[in-house]
């Protein structure tokens, strides 16, 4: 600690010098915060006050530093001091904007600012600046798995970004599902006509390109490593195996079509009547001719059925919408009416779903003919005179259509591996020595795509009905995967289009994580941070929360069961560092102890003061910008709460929680993204973590003597400035309603 | 000697929408109908009608030949114009409904004794007597048009309102023996003759 | 200073002596004061209206807007046509687009009217406009408001602008659900227009005589809600609406025992008055139900 020295630096600028006693502050830096050096000035963003900064860090040897100025999120540009250690106490968005005007506010809005200047430095004293982990060695090349549509996209995007590419294909041919088309939707203007795939000429490019190696008829055998290390052992058909080294993956491996056999009230199995790709082969074998059925006899009228087999209620059936396949009837029809306009051809629709520009394309078809009939079939004969039965939905009865082919329009059903959820339960019956299990585990893995070698098992975890779990409202290609991203109709349906930009964006994320990784970066969603989570091997009690709670499986186990952590997987949430029981995790710039020591800086005012002092944990990803945008609104909140920023609610460690009500603060409030099916937690299961973990701590409140109320949590959106407000300013109500809490003056 | 109406199915057998896209004014639209629903809730006679737009383009897609044609639906319009300004589809809807309307009592099939059918016969063969309208002789036409005895109850009842009209300069009671005319008016005669023996003839009902 | 030249299409209502005469009447001051000129088309026939479908057919239908549009391009070429109806506005518009659209419509219309010996050039372009649009576009609302004396002030007025004036053309510029060009009218005249949520509600139209049931349902909604938004007076600028609208207040106040008794005004009507035209000029006298305060300002 000998060369560290500390510095506070308080910006007088965008009316902080009117509104606050800066010599007060300036005398809570040095009393209180032994700061070294303490300076006031009146613009600490412009270049002036920066370089004002800079010179200290050179000249001075200022090593930690404490900015009392705007919100940690604003001015990011301007206060950057790489070799220094640097926190931000928040008196602009957090304090001068929210607390209500007036002079009868004074005294609580220099209180409030009086605290996070005490936070600030509380805070710095327990920072390091991380040194990073930069990786020479760090692989570059993307390996992509699946030669469809989306992975032969996303090859071409990485080759020609200058990337090498390994292109892994389980068939003998390139083009997946896409080859096996006549035409494909239109793409581009008029979206009149159907258009030529274009796939043949795709894969001829790949095949050919320079920095892509084709491995045809190939499968992987085994996945082993992180971001930037990836081994990949590509089994030929042959046997032979060839090991590919790769920094990032992107897994494109595509859909099947739902078994037609499963739907034998829609006429599945019987004579003419087809899905989808069925009626894609016998447009090829007629290419462009008269389209005939598998008897030779010449289609005269085609009924086309949507929704075969999906949106299904009755759980037996796909429960969802594949999304491209009313478009891909439109197209079917068109098939028929541009070969011959007398050939009666009927869609059967519930609700036409024709995204992007497919509007303009149903309007074609109207204009060529095709009928469009709004109803429900229940019932489908086939056999050389075809009829389906449905309600029509718009006149209220039954009715029939005859015809000599159906078409039924199957969805999709992904191919993303393993069901890590089904995976685990019979892998830990199979550990415990349960014989069926292992032939159960066993067989289960021989349908894996990646075969990864993370003791979380083979695949990327799964979100509903079998697709790859993604972020799907802010970061659609991040799996829980590190460095592996889903694309393609295996991350959810869609169609073509939708297929070849999802893989352009995978391969831009899988650039992405190349590239950071060999800095020794987080790749996402904190960007760029060189911090890694380490641990106090001496004090871990090798409980295993921190491996099993980690969202992204980057925690390992060494051959003495101490948590091995693979750097380049974590995503610096700090989710282990909320689950370690015995607080052995840190982060150089983030620990039990840069919170704690927080927490612990707040003055908290005794019972005869009136004053509750509740703690807010804010995760930094929405409910921390939401009290700044809240600031920014200008609108006011109590200015009785202490707001500390955190990486991720799951990051949370109950020790923050019970030092805070033990020290005699009336509430905490707990804030973070939304969990469950919708969620949007930046990490995928920290909030959901936080949530759980937290459930369990009303006993030890009991233990305390404190009500259940003392600690609650809430749900808050990036847009929720205005709730937030109002959250607020409730929950305070509340506890001035409950009294103080009895803990005051025992701390 | 057959019947328009039986020429009109032994043409298009069962293809009710080939009928109408060759017969109907705008027929050619029908195909393009969505069956989003917004005419059915825009028409101001929309609780007084069986079909709505919708469901009347629904049956001829059906090939519901005989249900649309004596429909009374078409025959509710007020020639609002909501239906078709709302349409997403730009469908023109009003006059898809009064082409099909006149379609049908052309070929014989719309619904006798209709009073808004009667009232747009009744409109139609004033303007064309005289070239212009005389409102004086299209009302009394349209309260006798049940009877004389109905006719003067309607006249009757409203009396004051008509008295009111006249008081107020905008009923002339003088239009009985003498109204506005056109001076051409065997001419227009000739030429609306002429009219309709064309489009007779493009649509088959010759 | 020369004046705007329009062919002027009267349509049937506004012959003198039938329902709509006072509106023409109130267009003699407006005229003078905006140096706007109509002149009436020789021997011009109904527009066929929409409701003559059932009988006309589409063709027929055309052909008597066609005649019209020949008889205007023959006499008075080069102008525009203009209609204070928004129903024969409407049909000779239609006519008009529909024959310039479809060169075989404009054949066989070309063939009816050489019984009349008549003829429309494959080319000719002549435009049919409602009246307001000749207000609103070729003097404009300031203009309007400039020749302003007698400014209707504390008179609160539901602008009624209904259906075939707003649909399916409309004025440019406006929407359907809510056109603000009355109301923007009515302020010119220095009146106040009030919030009006049945400005475009249909009145029954010509259904009003065979369906009086159905129409006067609708009609006591337009009524009705003038009264509740503090209206002294519901305008329009449509003689079917007028008449609907206006005729058929009694006989809803005897089947529904409501006190109706609303004055039904054209906007002519309010800009003759705020002119300075006398009850007379403006047509006041037409009424059934008298616009009192409207002949209190003109009586002064």
């Amino acid at each position: 600690m000998a060369d560290n020295k500390f510095a506070a630096y308080i910006c007088s600028g965008c009316g902080l010098g009117d509104k606050f006693n800066i010599a007060g502050l300036e005398k809570v830096a040095k009393t209180e915060g032994k700061m070294t050096v303490i300076k006031t000035h009146p613009f600490l963003c412009n270049a002036e006050g920066v370089q004002m900064i800079k010179d200290d860090i050179a000249n001075d040897g200022v090593t930690h530093l404490c900015i009392a100025a705007c919100s940690r999120r604003a001015k990011t540009e301007a206060f950057v001091f790489p070799t220094a250690a640097v926190s931000r106490a928040n008196l602009r968005e957090g304090v001068l904007w929210i607390v209500a005007e007036g002079s009868d506010h004074d005294e609580v809005r220099q209180e409030m600012a009086e605290d996070y200047v005490r936070m600030g430095c509380a805070e710095i004293k327990k920072m390091k600046v991380p040194e990073g982990n930069v990786k020479e060695s760090s692989s570059k090349r993307i390996l992509v798995v699946g030669g469809g549509m989306s992975g032969m996209t996303a090859a071409m995007a990485a080759a020609d970004a200058g990337y090498e590419v390994v292109l892994v294909e389980k068939t003998g041919a390139l083009g997946g599902f896409a080859k096996n088309l006549f035409k494909r939707v239109p793409f581009a203007a008029p979206y009149a006509e159907a258009q030529p795939t274009g796939v043949a000429e795709l894969a001829a490019q790949v095949s050919s390109h320079p920095k892509i190696k084709v491995h045809l008829n190939s499968t992987l055998a085994e996945t082993a490593g992180a971001p930037g290390r990836f081994t990949a052992k590509v089994a030929q058909e042959s046997g032979s195996v060839t090991e590919e080294l790769c920094g990032a993956i992107v897994q494109t491996t595509g859909f099947t079509t739902y078994d037609i056999a499963k739907l034998p009230e829609l006429g599945g199995g019987q004579a003419n009547v087809v899905d989808q790709a069925g009626l894609e082969a016998l447009a090829i074998a007629a290419n462009g001719g008269a389209i005939k059925r598998a008897d030779g006899k010449e289609v005269k009228s085609v009924a086309f059925v949507q929704c075969a087999g999906q949106r299904d209620e009755s759980g037996t059936h796909l429960a969802y919408c594949s999304g491209h396949c009313c478009a891909t009837s439109i197209k079917q029809a068109m098939y028929f009416k541009d070969a011959n306009p007398d050939i009666d051809a009927v869609v059967i629709y519930d609700d036409l779903r024709v995204p992007g520009m497919g509007e303009d394309f149903y309007r074609s078809a109207q204009q060529k003919g095709v009928i469009f009939t709004k109803g429900k079939a229940s019932k489908v004969t086939g056999g050389d005179s075809c009829k389906v039965e449905f309600k029509d939905l718009i006149l209220d009865e039954t009715a029939t259509v005859d015809a000599d082919l159906v078409v039924l329009a199957t969805g999709q059903v992904p191919n993303a591996g393993v069901n890590l959820d089904e995976w685990t339960t019979i892998n830990t019956a199979a550990d415990g020595g349960n014989e069926e299990a292992k032939q159960q585990r066993t067989a289960l893995e021989s349908t894996s795509v990646l075969n990864l070698a993370y003791r979380q098992g083979p695949d990327m975890p799964q979100f509903k009905y079998g697709f790859a779990d993604s972020h799907f409202i802010c970061f659609p290609y991040e799996t829980r995967r590190t460095g592996i991203y889903a694309a393609g109709p295996m991350r959810r349906p869609m169609d073509m289009l939708q297929a070849t930009e999802d893989a352009t964006g995978a391969a831009l994320k899988a650039i992405q994580a190349v590239e950071n990784v060999g800095l020794g970066r987080s790749p996402f969603p904190r960007v760029g941070d060189l911090s890694f989570p380490t641990a106090r091997l001496e004090g871990c009690t090798q409980c295993k929360r921190c491996t099993v709670e980690c969202p992204f499986g980057a925690i390992d186990e060494d051959e003495r069961r101490f948590p091995l952590f693979n750097e380049e997987r974590c995503r610096r949430c700090g989710t282990c560092m909320g689950a370690c029981p015995v607080r052995v995790i840190s982060f150089e710039n983030y620990s039990c102890d840069t919170v704690g020591s927080q927490v612990k800086a707040v003055n908290v005012p005794d019972e005869e003061d009136e004053k509750p002092r509740i703690l807010i944990l804010a995760c930094e990803n929405d409910a921390y910008p939401a009290l700044d945008m809240a600031g920014m609104q200008r609108l006011t909140y109590s200015a009785f709460v202490r707001v500390i920023p955190v990486r991720c609610l799951g990051s949370v460690n109950t020790i923050w929680i019970t030092d805070a009500l033990g020290a005699g603060y009336d509430g905490v409030m707990m804030m973070g993204c939304q969990k469950g099916d919708n969620y949007q937690c930046h990490f995928v299961k920290g909030s959901e973590m936080a949530y759980y973990r937290l459930s369990k701590i009303g006993d030890t409140l009991k233990g305390m003597g404190l009500e259940p109320e003392r600690m609650l949590t809430y749900e808050i959106a990036i847009t929720d400035g205005a709730r937030v407000a109002k959250i607020i300013d409730d929950y305070v109500a509340q506890l001035i309603e409950m009294g103080p809490s009895p803990m005051k003056g025992f701390g | 000697m057959t019947t328009a109406n039986e020429n009109a199915v032994a043409k298009y057998k069962n293809n009710f929408l080939k009928e109408v896209e060759a017969t109907v004014e705008e027929g050619h639209w029908v195909k393009m109908c969505m069956q989003c629903g917004v005419c059915a809730g825009s028409c101001p006679f929309g609780p007084h009608w069986e079909h709505s737009p919708q469901k009347i383009f629904m049956m001829i897609r059906a090939g519901k030949r005989e249900e649309v044609l004596k429909s009374d639906s078409m025959w509710m319009c007020t020639s609002c114009y909501n239906c078709m300004v709302r349409c997403p589809r730009e469908l023109p809807i009003t006059h898809i409904m009064h082409g099909l309307a006149n379609y049908a009592y052309r070929l014989g099939l719309s619904p006798k004794g209709q009073p808004n059918q009667a009232i747009a016969k009744l409109f139609w063969d004033s303007a064309l007597k005289y070239g212009r309208v005389n409102e004086l002789k299209f009302s009394l036409a349209m309260y006798f048009r049940d009877g004389f005895v109905q006719g003067v109850k309607n006249a009757l009842a409203m009396q004051s309102v008509g008295l009111g009209l006249v008081k107020a300069g905008r009923l002339n009671p003088m239009e009985i023996i003498s109204g506005h005319t056109c001076k051409d008016t065997s001419g227009i005669h000739k030429m609306i003759a002429k009219a309709r023996e064309i489009e007779d003839r493009r649509r088959g009902l010759a | 200073m020369t004046k705007k030249q329009y062919a002027f299409y009267p349509g049937c209502s506004s012959q003198k002596g039938a329902s709509a005469a006072n509106y023409i009447t109130s267009f003699g001051v407006i005229c003078d004061k905006l140096d706007i000129q109509l002149n009436e088309i020789p021997d011009w026939n109904c527009c066929a209206a929409s409701i003559g479908y059932a009988e006309g057919g589409e063709l027929p239908r055309i052909v008597m807007g066609a005649r019209n549009l020949a008889l205007s391009e023959q006499h008075l070429p080069g102008q525009d046509i203009v209609s204070g109806c928004p129903a024969c506005w409407l049909a000779n518009r239609e006519a008009t687009e529909r024959l310039q659209h479809s060169s075989s419509l404009m054949a066989e219309a070309n063939e009816a009217l050489k019984e009349v010996s008549l003829n429309l050039r494959s080319d000719f372009n002549t435009k049919s406009r409602h009246f307001t649009e000749v207000l609103i576009e070729d003097i404009g609302y300031a203009a309007m408001k400039e020749a302003v004396i007698k400014p209707l002030a504390g008179v609160k007025i539901a602008g009624y602008v209904g259906c075939q004036a707003n649909r399916p053309y409309g004025i440019a510029g406006e929407s359907f659900e809510n056109p603000q060009y009355l109301d923007k009218m009515i302020e010119t005249c220095g009146a106040e227009a009030v919030p009006y949520d049945q400005k475009v509600t249909c009145c029954g139209g010509a259904l009003a005589f065979s369906e009086p049931e159905k129409a006067q349902a609708l009609i006591q909604d337009i009524v009705g809600s003038a009264y509740d938004h503090g209206a002294d007076m519901i305008v329009t600028p449509c003689p079917l609406c007028q008449a609907n609208v206006e005729i058929y207040q009694s006989e809803i106040n005897k089947k529904k025992g409501t006190k109706f008794n609303m004055p039904v005004v054209y906007y002519t009507q309010l800009m003759n008055v705020a002119y300075g035209g006398s009850i007379k000029e403006a047509g006041l006298d037409g009424q059934l139900i008298r616009a009192e305060k409207l002949e209190k300002i003109a009586g002064k």
